[in-house]
């Protein structure tokens, strides 16, 4: 097995000259280079400066005898295994077994034997190699095992970054995850778009470890770049899912639930792909609506196939949306039982105090004595008034010396268009080109929605906005909105653009045409704008975002204008 | 052996059993089940009578087959999963992707490959006449 040719350094510790004479021949013979001392101090001495590989030790020796110089050596050699043959002429069994005890791998009676001699230096090499290679093994693991671990930390002080750009510490979003989560693929992101609208999303990847993690990064990227830039929640769905596809192998997806919860129209859209159910709490009666999966995880269908369709839920100031990872239900007891949605829905229908939720999840977990899974991500999201978030100010990176000032344009959006294209992320960053628009973003992308969504859903869907005066009419609103908009074969909506100087600032002036029925501009706006009302949010809100706000052509054609200081 | 296979005598069906949790310690294995076969088989049926849990590197297990199979084209059963089981796959919604069926016999019927439900299957939408 192992190469006999590799000749070993033995070191021979012998005060008798003409023992020391014979052994030393024999082994020298033997094919090994050999080493002499006379007592148990040279001894050690020689083994320090020359390290030989295996130690031939008399017992007895004058200044130090073997057992002590074994000792020694067998300290200085630490995880290395220095093998020594105690060489004796001892035969008490007492005797032998001091040698043993000293650090002694083996004996030797005298006289010596040259065959037997041979025979347990080769199978001490062997031991002495195994050790070796036992050791070398170790060490790389635990090497390995730093570098994994340093690698983590320095991808998680990066992703960190990245994930938390977003909105998580905004007052109204609690969560709570396991510190290693994103090594198990949880991932939590919440941000702003234009409007003051929030987007949260809470995913979960195939896998664990760094190839979860590295899948997180684009989705990350594309979460907050397309928020920030206004897109709605299907088409970064659809981005989100087709990049995954492109990505990552075939085994891996991620599933996924991403929320728009709309402080100004007290509304929540969810798409829930792959998750466990997520939960809308109105704080009033108590009731949870289940949001469960409708579709398949992020990462597995085709762009073809994919499936942006999503839900819209009305709710009211204090409502909480309430979403997990499976991490929190698949958690198993000793002998595998799962804590499962029941049980879930046992903590929810004890839980006194909303604001406890997690608390009082996580002691039914240990109640149950559940294996704690390091893949644990619940969040809470609740509606407030919008004048309780302070969304950050969008970061320009271009100077804006080259802002135009005198221009404009005109788009129609026919029906084709209309069924699968939002051009408002488009608009919105056209008009975000003019510089002194800059600080209104969030007021302009509200109104441009506003005006854009009326014309369509009034104006060429025909849907009537009352039909959304209480929960259940809310729902059908939107898949009435959904299933007219799919089988859209006709009608147009025109957008306007005017930017012109205007003393030392500017003015903007935005008219949005629909190819509808138009309706009754006298009688709507006569109305007063109360707030509990689900529908005809949409006027008042453009009426108290924009300037001189009115409707002509039967209300077919809307109207606004925005105004701009000269800039510092 | 916690993955058992059968290949029908025509070499046409594959049936694959899981046993115990199907999970990533299944994943060499699994792949083996269908990798090593010289003939493509028509159909495919994945038992999951004795599957006690099912994770979601199983369900990537299940996206592997199906990509070998031919994706869309696949004609892939999972039958007789446990309520879990079964649990863990209407989440993923993985009906869209799969034939999924209570009961063995309900999908073993070659006879009755006409009456297979195709509801809500994506292929639906990918060829519109076929069925």
């Amino acid at each position: 097995m192992l190469s006999d040719l590799e000749p070993l350094t033995v070191l021979i510790a012998e005060d008798s000259a003409a023992d020391r004479l014979l052994l030393s021949t024999i082994v020298r013979r033997q094919g090994h280079h050999v080493l002499t001392a006379a007592d148990g101090a040279e001894a050690v001495d020689i083994y320090i400066q020359q390290r030989p590989h295996l130690v031939l030790m008399d017992a007895m020796m004058p200044v130090m005898d073997g057992f002590e110089a074994a000792q020694k050596i067998k300290q200085l050699a630490g995880e290395q295994l220095v093998p020594i043959i105690f060489l004796t002429s001892l035969t008490e069994s007492e005797a032998l077994a001091r040698c043993l005890e000293a650090g002694g791998d083996d004996f030797l009676a005298k006289p010596y034997n040259q065959v037997i001699l041979a025979a347990k230096i080769k199978a001490m090499d062997r031991l002495r190699r195994l050790q070796a290679t036992v050791v070398e093994q170790r060490d790389q693991i635990s090497r390995h095992h730093d570098y994994l671990l340093n690698e983590q930390r320095v991808a998680k002080a990066v992703f960190d970054k990245i994930a938390h750009s977003g909105c998580l510490s905004a007052p109204n979003i609690r969560y709570l995850q396991s510190p290693y989560a994103l090594f198990n693929g949880d991932l939590l992101l919440a941000a702003f778009n234009p409007a003051g609208d929030m987007h949260i999303l809470l995913g979960d990847f195939t896998g664990h470890g760094l190839p979860a993690a590295v899948g997180a990064m684009p989705l990350a990227e594309v979460f907050y770049g397309m928020t920030a830039k206004g897109y709605g929640l299907a088409q970064i769905l659809r981005e989100m899912n087709a990049k995954l596809k492109r990505i990552l192998p075939v085994d891996m997806f991620c599933c996924a639930t991403l929320l728009c919860l709309s402080f100004q129209r007290c509304t929540v859209e969810v798409w829930n792909g792959g998750m466990p159910d997520g939960y809308l709490h109105d704080s009033l009666s108590g009731v949870r609506t289940p949001l469960p999966a409708r579709h398949l995880p992020l990462g597995v269908l085709t762009p073809q196939l994919f499936d942006d369709r999503t839900e819209v839920h009305p709710m009211s100031l204090g409502d909480r949306v309430f979403l997990l990872s499976d991490g929190v239900i698949d958690t198993a007891d000793d002998n595998e039982q799962l804590f499962g949605v029941e049980r879930l829905q046992q903590v929810f229908s004890a839980n006194r105090e909303p604001d406890c939720l997690f608390e009082d999840i996580q002691q039914a977990l240990r109640d149950f004595r559940g294996e704690p899974r390091d893949d644990f991500s619940m969040v809470e999201v609740r509606l407030v008034a919008p004048t309780q978030l302070n969304p950050p100010p969008p970061v320009y990176s271009d100077s804006g010396q080259s802002s135009p000032l005198d221009w404009s344009m005109s788009f129609e959006f026919r029906a084709q268009t209309l069924r699968r294209f939002n051009p408002m992320p488009y608009l919105l960053q056209l008009l975000l080109e003019v510089h002194g628009l800059r600080a209104q973003s969030g007021a302009l992308y509200s109104v441009l929605s506003e005006l854009y969504s009326n014309a369509l859903e009034h104006g060429v869907l025909g849907l009537d906005s009352s039909i959304k005066r209480d929960a259940s009419g809310f729902a059908r609103y939107y898949s009435e909105r959904n299933q007219r908009l799919d089988e859209l074969n006709s009608g147009h909506v025109r957008v306007h653009v005017h930017v012109t100087p205007h003393g030392d600032g500017g003015r903007l002036v935005i008219e949005v045409e629909d190819s509808g029925k138009g309706f009754d501009v006298a009688r709507v706006l006569a109305r007063p704008a109360d707030s509990n009302r689900l529908s005809g949010r949409g006027v008042s809100l453009v009426r108290q975002l924009s300037h001189q706000a009115c409707w002509s052509d039967d209300g077919r054609s809307a109207r606004v204008e925005f105004f701009w200081e000269a800039l510092a | 052996m916690s993955v058992v296979t059968e290949v029908s005598p025509d070499g046409q069906k594959l049936t694959i059993s899981i046993k115990g949790r199907f999970d990533f310690g299944r994943h060499q294995e699994f792949r083996e089940s269908y990798e090593r076969l010289n003939q493509k088989p028509e159909s495919i049926v994945v038992d999951l009578k004795e599957a006690t849990y099912l994770d979601s590197s199983a369900l990537g297990m299940l996206l592997l087959l199906r990509d070998h199979a031919g994706g869309e084209d696949s004609d892939i059963r999972i039958v007789n999963s446990n309520s879990d089981v079964k649990k863990i796959l209407a989440i993923s919604n993985f009906d869209k992707l799969f034939d999924i069926y209570p009961k063995e016999d309900a999908g073993k019927d070659s006879a009755g490959e006409k009456d297979k439900p195709q509801a809500g299957h994506l292929q639906d939408k990918l060829h519109p006449g076929k069925a």
